[in-house]
C-alpha cells in the first residue's frame, strides 16, 4: 500500500524557532491519522506543510508519492477543515459548499447538484439557502466538512476541527467523522490536544513535542507503551517514575510508566510500596487519588464501587509488575 | 460582627451609577441627546430648508425670491448649460472614486495585510500626514507642480519624454495649455486629496477579513485572481463604499480645487458658490445642492441591490 502522506527529514523553522524540526513520517492511504501534543508543538504547522500553507525550509514531503515542493495549495487534492471553519461569510451555504467546484469552473447545475449532495452526507438537506451567520456551531462544522469533501480530496486535513463545540455534540461528532471517513475510505489527518480523542478516534496517531515527533503508533501502543516521559505524562496521564523508583519496585534503572487504573490500593505495608494520601479528586466515575511515595507522586484510579482513603491517611499500593513499563527515553 | 453584603455609598458617583442601573434607558438618553439635537435639529433642519428653498424661484426681473411652490427651478437644471455642469462633476466624481480605489486597494491591503508593529505606524503616518497640512496650501503646491514651468514638465523634458505629456495634453476633452490648466490636473488633485479618506476604510473592511479565509479559498483550488474577485473584494466592498462615499461625495460638493487648477469650466460646488453669492439666485443654487444628494442616494441603491452590503 502507497503512503498517502510522507515527510523525509522535514523542517520548518522560524529563525531560531524550530516549528517543526526535522520530521520523518508517513500516513498510510485510508487511515485516521492523529497528530497530537500540547499548543506549540508543531502539530499544526505540519497539517499546514501538507495542506501547502507552510514551506519547508529543509527535507521533502510527497503526497502519493509525489513531490510537492512546487506545488501551490491550489493545485494540491488536499482539503482542509479549518478550526475556525473559515466559511465565507457573504455566501449562503449551498454557495459556500460548491465554491471547490465554482473555481474549476463547473457549470451552475451540476456545482450545485453536487453541493446537495455534499450537504446530504453531513445530514443538512435543506440548509443551501442559509447564509453561514444563521447556523450553530455544530451545523458550521458540517458545512465546513462538506465543503473540504466536495473537490473528493485524496487526502482531508481536519485542524481542531471539535475544538468549538461543547462536550456531546463533540462525542456525537467523533463518531461521525469515524463512521464517514470508513464510508469515503479517504485518509484523514486530524490535529488535536486532546488524548481522548485522539485515541478514540485514529488508527495511528502521532505524538508532537517541541517540533519533534515522541512517538508514532496505534493508539493502544501509545497508551500502553509510551516510549518517553512525555507521551507517558501527556496521553492518558500516566504516572512517570524516576529510575531510582523503578529500581527499587524491582524494574531496571530506568525513567517507567504506570497507569493511574492499575494501581491498587491496599492497607499499609500490604503493596509494593508505601505513601501518604496527599489530594482526592472525584471524578464521577471514581476517584484520583494523589499519594506521594518520598518525593514523587504518584496517581492512582480508585473506581466508584471502592472505598476511597481519606487524605493524609498511609496506604500502601501495589500493582501487576507487568504493568509496570520501562521507556526508552528520558 | 459579620461585614455587610452591601457596601458603603460612596456619593454622587455611587448614586448616579445605580441610577443608571435601575433605569438603563436614562443614560442612552443622556448620550444621545445632544447629537441628536445637533443632528436632528441643526442639521436636517438646514437640510429641509434648502430643500424648501429649492421649490422657490427667482423672479427674473427683480431678481427677489418668489416664495410659491414650483418645479420650475428644478426643470432650469435641465437646461443645456446647467447639464454640462452636472455632468462633468458625475464623470469626475467617478473618475476620481474609481482611481482612488484602484490606487489605494494596494495600499490598504499591504497594511491590513502584512503591516505590523513599527510598519502600521508608518502606514497610519503617511496616510494621515498630508491631512495635517492645510487643503490650500497642498492644492496651490500642486498648481506649481503641474505648471507648464513646474517640476512635472521639467522634468518630462530633461528625460526626453515631453512629447508624451504634450501627446497627453493634447487629448481632445481632458488635455489643456498645461497640466494645471486641464481637467486631468483637476482630477490629479482631486485624487491626491482625497485618497487617504479612500484608504482608511479600505484597509478597515480588509484588515477583518480572516487569513483562514484566503486560505480556504486557496485550499479549494481557487488561483490568486479567483479568491481576490470571490472572497477579498466582496468581503472588503462595505469598505471601498464607505471610502467612495467620501470621496465621490467630496469631490462632487469640492469648489476650490477646480477653480484653482483647470479649466474654466465650472462644476456643481462653483455653480452653488456662484448662483448664491453673486448671483443671489439662492432657489437654483439650492437645486443644484439637492443633485449630489440624489446621486448619492441613487448610488448607495444600487450599491445594496448589488450585494455590496452582503458581507456586513
Amino acid at each position: 500500500m502507497t503512503n498517502a502522506v510522507t515527510f523525509h527529514k522535514v523542517s520548518r523553522h522560524y529563525g531560531k524557532v524550530k516549528a517543526v524540526d526535522a520530521v520523518d513520517l508517513s500516513i498510510a492511504e485510508g487511515s485516521f491519522f492523529a497528530m497530537l501534543g500540547p499548543s506549540g508543538s508543531g502539530k499544526t504547522t505540519c497539517l499546514r506543510l501538507i495542506s501547502g500553507f507552510e514551506k519547508p525550509t529543509a527535507g521533502e514531503i510527497r503526497i502519493f508519492g509525489q513531490d510537492v515542493s512546487d506545488t501551490p495549495p491550489n493545485r494540491r487534492s488536499v482539503n482542509t477543515v479549518f478550526q475556525d471553519y473559515a466559511l465565507f461569510p457573504h455566501m449562503n451555504v449551498r454557495d459556500n459548499v460548491a465554491y471547490g467546484p465554482m473555481v474549476a469552473g463547473v457549470g451552475k447545475t451540476e456545482r450545485y447538484a453536487k453541493a446537495e449532495e455534499m450537504l446530504a452526507l453531513v445530514k443538512l438537506d435543506g440548509y443551501g439557502d442559509r447564509k453561514p451567520g444563521q447556523l450553530s456551531g455544530g451545523q458550521r462544522q458540517r458545512v465546513a466538512l462538506a465543503r473540504a469533501l466536495v473537490n473528493e480530496p485524496r487526502v482531508l486535513l481536519l485542524d481542531e476541527p471539535l475544538g468549538a463545540l461543547d462536550l456531546k455534540l463533540r462525542e456525537a461528532m467523533q463518531d461521525e467523522l469515524k463512521a464517514l471517513q470508513k464510508r469515503l475510505g479517504i485518509t484523514f489527518v486530524f490535529v488535536t490536544h486532546d488524548q481522548h480523542e485522539a485515541l478514540s478516534m485514529a488508527d495511528q496517531l502521532a505524538v508532537f513535542n517541541e517540533g519533534k515527533i515522541a512517538q508514532i503508533g496505534s493508539p493502544s501502543e501509545v497508551y500502553d507503551r509510551p516510549a518517553t516521559p512525555f507521551v507517558a505524562n501527556f496521553v492518558g496521564s500516566s504516572n512517570v517514575l524516576p529510575p531510582s523508583l523503578t529500581a527499587q519496585l524491582g524494574g531496571a534503572a530506568a525513567w517507567a510508566s504506570l497507569r493511574p487504573e492499575a494501581i491498587r490500593l491496599v492497607a499499609k505495608g500490604k503493596g509494593k510500596m508505601n505513601g501518604t494520601v496527599a489530594a482526592l479528586r472525584y471524578l464521577g466515575a471514581g476517584s484520583r487519588v494523589s499519594v506521594m511515595v518520598g518525593e514523587t507522586e504518584i496517581a492512582a484510579l480508585v473506581p466508584a464501587g471502592e472505598a476511597a482513603p481519606e487524605a493524609g491517611a498511609e496506604v500502601g499500593i501495589t500493582f501487576e509488575t507487568s504493568a509496570l513499563h520501562v521507556m526508552a527515553g528520558s | 460582627m459579620s461585614r455587610s453584603a452591601i457596601l458603603p455609598n460612596r456619593g454622587l458617583a455611587d448614586r448616579l451609577s445605580a441610577l443608571f442601573w435601575r433605569r438603563p434607558r436614562v443614560l442612552l438618553l443622556l448620550l444621545i441627546t445632544p447629537p441628536l439635537l445637533w443632528l436632528g435639529v441643526v442639521y436636517l433642519g438646514s437640510l429641509g430648508a434648502l430643500l424648501l428653498q429649492s421649490f422657490y424661484s427667482i423672479d427674473e426681473f427683480s431678481g427677489v425670491v418668489v416664495e410659491e411652490f414650483t418645479l420650475k427651478t428644478y426643470g432650469e437644471l435641465f437646461r443645456a448649460a446647467n447639464m454640462d455642469i452636472i455632468l462633468r462633476t458625475l464623470t469626475m466624481s467617478a473618475s476620481v472614486t474609481l482611481a482612488s480605489a484602484v490606487i489605494g486597494f494596494p495600499v490598504a491591503y499591504f497594511a491590513a495585510r502584512f503591516a505590523r508593529g513599527r510598519w502600521k505606524a508608518v502606514f497610519y503616518l503617511g496616510i494621515m500626514l498630508p491631512l495635517w497640512s492645510s487643503y490650500l496650501v497642498k492644492v496651490y503646491a500642486w498648481k506649481l507642480i503641474l505648471a507648464k514651468e513646474g517640476i512635472i514638465t521639467w522634468a518630462a523634458d530633461s528625460v526626453g519624454l515631453g512629447f508624451l505629456l504634450d501627446a497627453v495634453l493634447a487629448l481632445p476633452g481632458v488635455g489643456g495649455n498645461s497640466l494645471s490648466t486641464s481637467f486631468i490636473g483637476t482630477w490629479l488633485v482631486f485624487v491626491y486629496v482625497w485618497l487617504p479618506y479612500m484608504i482608511l476604510p479600505m484597509q478597515a473592511s480588509l484588515e477583518r477579513v480572516p487569513v483562514s479565509m484566503l486560505e480556504a479559498s486557496s485550499d479549494l483550488g481557487a488561483t490568486r485572481g479567483q479568491t481576490f474577485r470571490s472572497v477579498i473584494l466582496p468581503l472588503a466592498m462595505p469598505g471601498v463604499i464607505a471610502g467612495s462615499i467620501f470621496t465621490f461625495s467630496l469631490t462632487m460638493g469640492d469648489y476650490i480645487i477646480p477653480q484653482i487648477v483647470g479649466t474654466s469650466a465650472r462644476f456643481i460646488g462653483q455653480a452653488v458658490y456662484q448662483l448664491q453669492g453673486t448671483a443671489g439666485n439662492i432657489p437654483l443654487a439650492a437645486a443644484f445642492a439637492v443633485v449630489p444628494i440624489l446621486i448619492m442616494l441613487v448610488y448607495l441603491s444600487l450599491a445594496k441591490r448589488g450585494g455590496a452590503f452582503d458581507a456586513l
